[in-house]
């Protein structure tokens, strides 16, 4: 290991490293543009000059690697005036328009020019100008701002994968840009913004809305896919204006979809502001009084076997637990959480998980995905995929949908049959799995939500142990979710308890009159018109299907108005908080659970948060360790039987659409008519 | 503020491209010249023979070296546009690259300049004026797509330009009795014995 000298201090880096980041492991902060730890170095801002000693000038140190003895300033007159002279060159052709600028008080060339700029400038010629570019409806560009750093040309092309951008010209008539003037065809897009030091790439649907400074940030988690995205929650007032991701490199490094970004314009619109009362076949506004009383008229006295309860796919743990104890105490074991029909079952936790976690991505070296196309049932968990593509001597084959990836994966096949014949070890890729040192098998929805998913299952299970995928050390038997809420769950046997029906009874039993009361926690993506003649209590926050199918609709909280815990589809139990109150009369949603069991003479043991998140451990020890992953335990699942013939669909048909928030989004509306108008054009 | 762009407007669309059989024997000795897998190497001489059967490179064209390459088009218009000699618009029958750098201009550049701007018509001549073109020796200079005219002033211009216009061919090289770069007249030492 290389020992070095840096401001004076002695210190000991690994070698292979830049000075860059020597310099930041000695807690020396080095001004940079250009650079980004998850990007290949470009070195072409100059911002990052220090002094070597010896060195005949300053050396860019994000592309200088560290050698033995070398000794750095980066605090001398030399380097000062060499930040100073680049920010000026930088600043020639840059405008200032900050006070119109978005980025204005988040702008790293803003800070930076504070903090290491000259005061004034020395050009009297005129500035150049840019023509602005179409990157889609999610990033504005402002291309005269661009100072070439050209962070988002190698995003797009090594994270994101799509060869798009580019840097056409050059000197002065460098330009960023598609050069075909197309959005872009990635679900990471809104990245970008992130990424860009400067204003020349913006949100486009927060243009003018805020200021950073006015924003009250909450830390959160993300619930529009099962990744459970670590988020910054920025709000104005009552309203959110924008959601950042934050950094978590167990779980999505510094990225977050553009979903998880930009559906939070779904939280104005259609939002349930107070309960209803179906009066005459008619939804009519009630207060909460007479919202439980039409429930406790229908429910008091009913049968606890004709009542049932479907969660939805956004439900925090804590309306789950509530609810799950309410319908113990009502005398029903009609409870299920797969609202899409997947055929896992709680007992097992390795059965259901991720099990080598997002970051064990990192080691596999043989992966097969089954029935899941991961760029649109989780783009961050694809670009961590894509990543281990790139570093090289990992096969990725695939049985299901035919998908562009973004990295090249060998297909083998459509549906089961071919399963079958992989696990039988009649196909050479069974060879590969075999001989990896950390073999993961992916198995996506679109395998587990069919009629014959435990057969599946089963097969899936077979091949995992057949290739020596489950071991002590390494199990790479990995479920990925759709749903943010399936895995906690699971965890709290949210599943048909003796003699229960799952969705597909209860919605059989509704039409044929064995049960006459439905529950939907949040349930939306279940087909409401087999509901039949049942009474439909609903509790959400957007009034999507399940609402306008419902008798009575009492208002909750979506997932940036409540504290809620998570748990991953990797079983990560990660806390989402409160980033503004829900709107209107609507109600954090185990407290409205509480307040309903308490009129149905069933009151649950719980008043606080602190004392339904005790009740959660005592259901489930997992949900006292927080941010932590580790393989479920393995046993016996899936049944074993016969397959039938039809290929795996990913149960994810359009990325931009997927959940009530995503679809009262306009932003998302606003993507999906971009893709469509692409797809068409091609 | 004068608005820069590399994008070209105004270009006229051209609805397909396609190697023509003798061009893509060439392409392929091009892609030959490197090892297997790193047939992106080739691009610029790719593009070039597109150019030259083309007459400039049309973006259907850049989208059908990429395709040849294996390339994304964007690294095939960023290169294309990279370089100067690629011509992304249309050009007349002969490209008239007329040098203005010190030397040249010292030797009367400006009226091979006037010459060649009154024959452009972007027909059959087209004009750019161009750095040096590492003729010094012989300035001013002039080439005239793959050839360069040396010892030009604005007289021997205008002939050699009408010379072009009637599909003649001149001879390369100086236009004066000069042998290549050597002193006008003959030569002035070694003479002898």
């Amino acid at each position: 290991m290389p020992k070095m000298k840096i401001d004076g201090i002695e210190i000991e880096v690994p070698a292979g490293i830049t000075v860059l980041q020597a310099c930041e492991m000695a807690g020396v902060e080095i001004p940079r543009f250009c650079y980004h730890e998850r990007l290949s170095i470009a070195g072409n801002c100059r911002m990052c000059l220090v002094e070597q000693e010896k060195a005949p000038k300053p050396i860019a140190s994000c592309a200088m690697p560290v050698a033995d003895g070398m000794v750095i300033k980066t605090d001398t007159p030399v380097v000062r005036k060499a930040r100073k002279g680049v920010m000026e060159f930088l600043l020639i052709n840059h405008p200032l328009d900050c006070p119109i600028c978005d980025q204005g008080g988040e702008c790293d060339l803003q800070d930076q020019a504070m903090a290491f700029g000259f005061d004034r400038s020395r050009y009297h010629e005129n500035k150049r100008a840019v023509p602005d570019k179409e990157f889609g409806p999610l990033v504005k560009t402002s291309m005269t701002r661009c100072i070439h750093c050209t962070r988002c040309i190698r995003f797009a092309t090594e994270v994101a994968g799509v060869e798009e951008l580019g840097a056409t010209g050059r000197g002065e008539a460098m330009e960023v840009t598609t050069y075909v003037q197309h959005a872009l065809t990635t679900e990471l897009s809104g990245n970008l913004v992130d990424l860009c030091p400067v204003g020349a790439l913006t949100s486009k649907p927060y243009a003018y809305e805020a200021r950073s400074w006015e924003l009250r940030k909450t830390e959160s988690i993300d619930v529009l896919d099962a990744l459970g995205s670590n988020i910054r929650v920025d709000a104005r007032g009552g309203v959110v204006m924008r959601v950042l991701p934050r950094l978590n490199d167990d779980v999505n490094e510094e990225w977050i979809g553009d979903k998880t970004r930009h559906a939070v314009d779904g939280l104005r619109y259609q939002r349930l502001d107070q309960p209803y009362v179906r009066k005459g076949g008619k939804l009519v506004p009630a207060s909460w009084d007479e919202a439980f009383a039409a429930i406790v008229g229908k429910v008091k006295g009913l049968d606890g076997k004709k009542i049932a309860a479907i969660v939805g796919d956004q439900c925090d743990a804590e309306s789950m637990v509530a609810l799950k104890d309410l319908m113990a105490a009502l005398g029903s074991p009609n409870v299920d959480c797969r609202q899409d029909g997947a055929k896992l079952e709680a007992g097992v936790r390795g059965s259901y998980i991720f099990n080598p976690g997002i970051h064990g991505i990192d080691q596999a070296d043989a992966v097969l995905l089954v029935g899941t196309n991961p760029r649109w049932e989780s783009p961050v968990l694809n670009a961590r995929l894509r990543k281990r593509y790139l570093s090289g001597r990992c096969a990725f084959a695939s049985i299901g949908p035919t998908v562009d990836l973004t990295y090249p994966v060998e297909r083998l096949g459509a549906g089961p049959a071919t399963l079958r014949e992989l696990s039988e070890g009649k196909l050479a890729f069974f060879e590969k799995l075999k001989a990896a040192k950390n073999p993961l098998i992916i198995v996506g929805m679109g395998a587990l939500t069919r009629d014959d998913g435990a057969a599946v299952l089963a097969l899936v299970r077979d091949l995992a142990e057949k290739v020596n995928a489950v071991r002590e050390d390494w199990n790479g038997f990995a479920v990925l979710h759709t749903a943010a809420a399936r895995v906690g769950g699971l965890d709290l046997g949210l599943v048909p308890g003796e003699g229960g029906r799952d969705v597909a009874g209860i919605l059989a039993g509704a039409q044929g009159k064995e049960i006459e009361v439905v529950y939907l926690l949040g349930a939306d993506e279940i087909d409401v018109q087999q509901l039949g003649k049942a009474f439909v209590i609903y509790q959400g926050h957007h009034g999507d299907r399940g609402a306008h199918r419902a008798d009575v609709i009492l208002p909750g909280a979506a997932y940036t108005e409540k504290p809620g815990t998570y748990v991953n589809m990797e079983g990560r139990v990660q806390l989402g908080r409160r980033a503004v109150y829900p709107p209107g009369e609507a109600r954090e949603d185990w407290t409205i659970l509480r307040a309903l069991s308490e009129r149905l003479g069933q009151p649950l043991p719980y008043d606080s948060l602190d004392q339904v998140r005790s009740r959660l451990v005592a259901v489930n020890k997992t949900f006292a360790a927080l941010d932590q992953q580790a393989a479920g335990g393995w046993g016996p699942f899936g049944k074993a039987g016969a397959t039938n013939d039809a290929a795996f669909a990913s149960p994810v048909t359009n990325y931009y659409m997927t959940c009530p928030i995503s679809r009262a989004s306009r932003t998302m509306a606003e993507c999906m008519a971009s893709r469509q108008q692409l797809l068409a054009a091609e | 503020m004068a608005m820069i762009t590399a994008d070209p407007k105004d270009v006229p669309q051209v609805a397909s491209f396609s190697f023509t059989p003798e061009y893509m024997e060439k392409v392929k000795a091009e892609i030959a010249q490197y090892p297997p897998g790193r047939q992106a190497s080739a691009v610029i001489g790719v593009l070039d023979l597109a150019q030259r059967q083309h007459g400039w490179l049309p973006r259907v064209a850049m989208d059908e070296v990429a395709k040849l390459l294996d390339m994304a088009p964007i690294r095939v218009y960023e290169i294309a546009t990279f370089y100067t000699m690629f011509q992304l618009k249309p050009k007349g029958k002969y490209l008239l690259q007329v040098c203005t750098t010190t030397p040249c201009w010292l030797r009367g550049s400006d009226g091979v300049m006037k010459a060649c701007r009154e024959a452009a018509d972007d027909v059959t001549f087209t004009v750019q004026e161009v750095e040096c073109l590492g003729g010094c020796v012989n300035a001013p200079v002039v080439q005239i797509n793959d050839d360069f005219y040396e010892d030009l002033d604005e007289a021997s211009t205008r002939k050699l330009l009408d010379a072009f216009r009637r599909g003649e061919t001149p001879k390369p090289g100086p236009q004066i009795d000069r042998q290549a770069s050597a002193p006008v007249g003959g030569p002035t030492t070694l003479k002898g014995e």
